[in-house]
């Protein structure tokens, strides 16, 4: 079938099997930023966002993005260098593999969170996000000051 | 991994029965369950263009179509108003927010998986499904039974006067459940659901509190890798307490 | 060398050097980097836990449209060899073919498929038809010794030198040690702990399954591209694994997904190897999830008897541990492994009157086991400080007073240890500084709350080493170049740890220059000095210090070029600040300038050095963990940890609380949600992530990590290893906070909430 969307800000068009996730068919675009880490939906590594909203990427059938938008995050490149910057102040990128996946939730998180969101609510938004070097507890200091950074220090 | 040879998109409910007929033939639901087997399908169903991706709230019930998200039961304002969060409760640790604005209501009621949270939260409802041929059907008996080739276009929740918690007992925060339970207390009495014994969630009801805490531990509890028979009967019955309990301190307050 | 205080690159807390590409998603991994038209491979596995292939047919698989090959066990050398990235020759046995026909765990490859579409080779796979010869498989190791089922009885196993191996008896190797009357010492103990602890075969899980992908470069030599920790032992193992000149091979290592020791054995990489050798096309294989948790290198199983035996005054006087460990069905970093149960948890204790150690590894038709991060220590030290604090409850003393008392300090010689003195250690400090943090004083031993559930504390000490003595070895060139940017090549491999970065900031502080004039290459086998590879805590120790004498070579040859160039007398000039300067007149020469004029009919200053160490400098650790434990549900809930490291000086100190953060999660994983379990036909049932269970973001609590540097003097301005040792204290601190909290010992990981409701109901 022929699918038509936009991803990150550009229409595409490309013959695809209807059976294509839209993971595969992101990374068939170049955007190798999108992971596969589980068969199982458990790890978050292939989150993109649909429209504006966060999801598996490896659960989305293709043909269910035709006309919409989709975001990669080669798409968000200056946000994610941005938050980028405070996460590896933490040290909290080590292997980077989760990252893509991660970021992509973080700055879904940034749009539904308000910025003094608790501890809680911002590890409940990203518990779907499996990271294996951190420990999760530098992202989330890194979170924190990140999402503060307006508020003079 | 998700593997059909042809996409069928139908603009009608009776259209999308039609071509479920065929054995051969899936519907797609978040396609989260469908993707970890092997089998190959002919034709997928797709009901995105059927217009069920709403939930639509009047004054005597929810109207929940089969492509509403799980994120968007967690976040809908007047579900969970009227269930003080049980809704909200029931999913909030399944997976993460990415998985729930995949997976599907369709998808999960129809599955009617032993370890569903959302299917336990419900049957203390008065909810029903609505099938394209069968038409509504009472959860506790669309649970229970067998509804070849139908398809579920809607969940229906009524209004009724109950109050109702939910509580899950899991060995890690976003694990499937070694055992579920949600009470309601309504003007006849009690209802609980007891799910993942491993088996399908139960609907049972008693006039009072020990009865329904007798009927609780009635059920069939069973064992698979996650706990034994024995740890989730026990586990039942402290969280159907708890439940009792919190709806205790709710009339309180 | 400088004080510490006085240091600029080191013990910063810099970023690391690629961080933009991996914030930003850029394609630097395996499968982004690989040719286009790779050829996919993938591999139909044995669906038995023993079996004989009686007859492979593959006619209609290589009929298949856009098959390149199939290949069976009839079409691969037959050439035993190890998969373990150890130094040449391995302390592994030989016992693996590319394909075999004698298949010894669910799992183990049957054929090789490799076409120019997933698809194709799906559809390749389908078609070979196998008849197997079906055995009732062995999968409890603790039957395994003399078990009528022999999992290796192939008359071309060998290992390389002499390890107590008894392949017919199941035996892949066996050691024992000690010194003093143990039976004795602990005859004459006021109370003895006499116990067995059992730890699973967890996974390391690291995000970036098993993957690998190989190519024919200009001159007809295998090119590979895997996800290794291992660069230079995978090029020796595929070159043997093929029979073909080491001279034919060639590895670069892209980033990594994580390691934490899988990437430590050659999993993937045999499999393109040989597609791509034998058909001259690029080919690529990526592992499932499955394919990653089921056939890949965990954590050995293992059950360990200890025998502690103290006095009422608190003196622990007698360890004595008996380890059995579970290769598996195939042997790598078994002896290796099972070696360090003992070696590094014994050590803890500095008074003992006697120790002894014995350590058997068997051979099994479970999943092979390989390196994960704390490699045998890790169960070990769950063994000995879990039954250290039975000890204590038996004597009825405050654990933490005996491990105050007895634990090892700096100076000390440990026979446990391989006689070696402990040149730096900061124990104590670790331990009297957790108490702090975590409120032992007030805490200890539990608290009751409101809701019935109870608060507790315990704690557990944790070592480990940095580099194997007399074997590591760590490589570092560095060359000069235009402006006086300076290229570091290293063979050790940064997987996400940060040590292309770490030991940048390491060769600037000796060159005195910014960290960002000094550009490390990732690793290629072709143009990178010898490194054995990072693994065993090796790298910030060993190749740190082959930076360090590499740079002060250079500086020797900076000095010599610019006085060669300037005509000074070689004794006048000094090298300080990235400049040389002539110290008679003061007069001084950048190192760009010194640069650009050797470029121009001088001598470019380039310099290689190794290191390798004849000792093993112990990291330290103290881990205190608080909990919630709920009666009703035997739910163990984490409320805080608390750590303290001496990792020595921490090279870059946001990195290594990074890498103590991570493995304490790991390791809170282990204690309490990793496990593993086999179905009677030998399938196991974790096999993915939807049933193994890492911990999420909302699993775990604050983890409060704090250093207490001891400064090693073998070690780069004083640095120790810190990637394993992290990962030992929360199995044994939270077993020991659950006994506290209730009264309650669970000796087998993972400590479940069923666990410790059935041991209360019991009681």
């Amino acid at each position: 079938m022929i699918l038509e969307l936009t991803l990150n800000g550009k229409k595409v068009s490309a013959e695809v099997p209807e059976d294509m996730v839209l993971l595969d068919f992101c990374r068939s675009q170049g955007c190798h930023s999108v992971k596969r880490g589980c068969e199982t939906s458990n790890c978050g590594l292939c989150t993109v966002w649909l429209d504006e909203t966060p999801v598996l990427s490896c659960n989305v059938p293709a043909f269910r993005a035709a006309g919409r938008r989709v975001t990669t995050l080669e798409g968000l490149r200056k946000e994610a260098e941005e938050f980028g910057g405070y996460l590896a102040d933490e040290g909290g990128e080590q292997c980077g593999f989760c990252n893509p996946g991660f970021i992509m939730n973080v700055l879904a998180l940034e749009r539904e969170l308000s910025a003094d969101a608790s501890d809680e609510e911002i590890l409940a938004f990203l518990s779907g996000n499996l990271c294996r070097c951190t420990g999760y507890v530098s992202q989330l200091r890194a979170i924190r000051r990140w999402m503060k950074r307006g508020e003079s220090e | 991994m998700l593997n059909f040879r042809k996409l069928a998109c139908p603009e009608t409910i009776e259209e999308a029965w039609k071509l479920n007929q065929v054995r051969t033939n899936c519907v797609l639901g978040g396609t989260g369950w469908l993707k970890m087997g092997d089998r190959p399908w002919n034709t997928a169903i797709d009901l995105s263009r059927l217009g069920l991706d709403t939930i639509e709230e009047t004054e005597e019930e929810f109207r929940i179509g089969a492509m509403v998200t799980l994120r968007q039961l967690e976040q809908h304002k007047g579900l969970n108003a009227y269930t003080e969060r049980a809704v909200y409760d029931s999913v909030k640790h399944i997976v993460g927010t990415q998985f729930r604005n995949c997976a599907t209501v369709g998808g999960t009621f129809w599955s009617r998986f032993g370890f569903s949270d959302v299917l336990t939260c419900f049957l203390v409802l008065d909810a029903s499904v609505v099938l394209a041929h069968a038409g509504t059907v009472p959860l506790a008996e669309f649970a229970s039974g067998t509804y070849p080739n139908e398809i579920l276009t809607h969940v229906v929740v009524k209004k009724t006067a109950l109050q109702v918690v939910y509580d899950s007992f899991r060995n890690s925060d976003t694990d499937l459940p070694v055992v579920t339970v949600a009470v309601a207390r309504t003007e006849e009495g009690y209802r609980a659901a007891v799910g993942a014994r491993p088996a399908r969630a139960e609907l049972v009801t008693a006039e009072t509190e020990a009865e329904l805490k007798k009927h609780v531990q009635g059920l069939i509890y069973g064992s698979n890798t996650r706990a034994s028979g024995e740890y989730r009967a026990a586990l039942a019955d402290t969280l159907t307490g708890r439940c009792l309990g919190r709806l205790e301190g709710d009339e309180q307050k | 060398m400088k004080p510490v205080s006085e240091l600029r690159a080191v013990n910063q807390g810099i970023r690391k050097k690629d961080y933009k590409a991996l914030v930003t998603g850029q394609g630097v991994y395996t499968q982004d980097l690989a040719p286009e038209d790779c050829l996919t491979v993938k591999l139909l596995r044995s669906p038995h836990a023993s079996a004989w292939i009686k007859s492979i047919d593959v006619s209609r698989a290589r009929l298949v449209p856009g098959i390149e090959c199939v290949l069976t066990w009839e079409d691969v050398p037959h050439i035993r060899y190890t998969q373990a990235g150890q130094s040449y020759p391995e302390p592994s046995p030989y016992d693996r073919y590319i394909l075999d026909r004698q298949l010894r765990y669910v799992g183990d490859p049957v054929a090789i498929v490799a076409g120019d579409s997933a698809a194709a080779v799906e559809k390749a796979l389908k078609l070979i038809r196998v008849e197997y010869e079906v055995q009732e498989p062995l999968l409890d190791f603790r039957k395994a010794l003399d078990h009528p089922h022999v999992v290796h009885p192939e008359e071309d196993w060998k290992i390389l030198f002499e390890q107590g191996s008894e392949v017919k008896r199941n035996l892949i190797c066996h050691e024992e040690s000690g010194t003093g009357d143990i039976e004795a010492v602990l005859a004459d103990c006021d109370a003895v702990v006499d116990q067995i602890y059992y730890t699973p075969s967890d996974n390391q899980t690291p995000m970036e399954t098993f993957r690998a992908c190989a190519y024919l470069d200009t001159y007809g030599r295998l090119n590979l591209l895997p996800s290794t920790q291992i660069p230079f032992h995978v090029r020796r193992i595929i070159a043997t694994a093929l029979g073909i000149p080491k001279s034919q091979v060639r590895v670069v290592k892209p980033r990594i997904g994580g390691g934490f020791g899988a990437k430590q054995t050659v999993e993937a990489e045999p499999y393109p190897a040989i597609v791509t050798w034998l058909t001259g096309k690029p080919s690529m294989i990526v592992y499932t999830r499955e394919e990653t948790m089921t056939c890949g290198c965990p954590r050995h199983e293992m059950q360990i008897h200890v025998r502690v035996g103290g006095d009422r005054d608190g003196h622990v006087r007698a360890i004595a541990m008996e380890t059995l460990s579970n290769g598996g069905a195939y042997g790598e970093h078994s002896t290796t492994t099972m070696g360090l149960t003992g070696h590094k948890a014994i050590s803890l204790y500095g008074k003992l009157d006697a120790y002894s150690f014995s350590a058997s590894a068997v051979y099994t038709n479970t999943q092979a086991a390989g390196a994960y991060r704390g490699f045998g220590a890790t169960q070990g030290i769950h063994a000995v400080e879990s039954a250290v604090d039975e000890l204590c409850h038996k004597l009825g003393l405050d654990p933490a007073k005996v491990r105050e008392q007895n634990l090892v300090r700096q100076g000390q010689v440990s026979p446990s240890y391989f006689g070696e003195t402990i040149t730096s250690c900061t124990l104590d400090q670790c331990l009297l500084r957790v108490k702090e943090m975590i409120g032992w004083d007030e805490k200890y031993p539990r608290q009751e709350l409101p809701n019935g559930h109870i608060r507790s504390v315990g704690m557990a000490m944790s070592m480990q080493g940095s580099a194997i003595s007399n074997i590591d070895v760590g490589g570092a060139t560095m060359k000069v170049n235009d402006e006086g940017f300076v290229n570091l090549l290293i063979g050790a491999a940064d997987m996400g740890t940060g040590c292309d970065t770490t030991l940048a900031q390491i060769a600037a502080e000796c060159l005195e220059i910014p960290v960002d004039q000094v550009v490390t290459a990732q690793v290629d086998t072709d143009t990178s000095p010898y490194d054995s590879g990072s693994y065993a805590s090796s790298t910030a120790f060993l190749t740190g210090g082959a930076v360090v004498k590499c740079a002060e070579q250079l500086m020797e040859k900076i000095k010599a070029e610019a006085a060669r160039q300037k005509g000074w007398a070689l004794a006048d000039v000094e090298y300080h600040d990235g400049q040389v300067e002539h110290l008679p007149t003061g007069t001084t020469v950048t190192l760009g300038e010194v640069a650009y004029a050797s470029e121009v009919g001088g001598v470019p200053m380039v310099s290689t050095a190794t290191n390798t160490c004849p000792n093993s400098p112990p990291p330290f650790m103290v881990g205190a963990a608080e909990i919630d434990l709920d009666p009703e549900t035997g739910k163990v809930t984490l409320v805080d940890y608390a750590a303290v490291v001496d990792c020595g000086t921490p090279l870059n100190p946001n990195l290594a609380r990074v890498q103590t953060e991570g493995g304490i999660v790991q390791g809170i994983g282990m204690a309490l949600t990793e496990d593993v379990h086999y179905e009677a036909n030998g399938r196991m049932v974790e096999k993915n992530f939807l049933q193994y269970k890492i911990p999420t973001r909302t699993d775990i609590c604050p983890i409060r990590v704090e250093f207490a540097p001891s400064y090693e003097p073998q070690g780069p301005f004083g640095a120790k290893s810190i990637g394993e040792v992290v990962i030992n204290t929360p199995c044994p601190a939270i077993a020991n906070a659950v006994q506290n909290a209730c009264g309650v010992r669970i000796r087998e990981m993972p400590i479940t909430a069923e666990k410790v409701w059935k041991a209360l109901h019991r009681k």
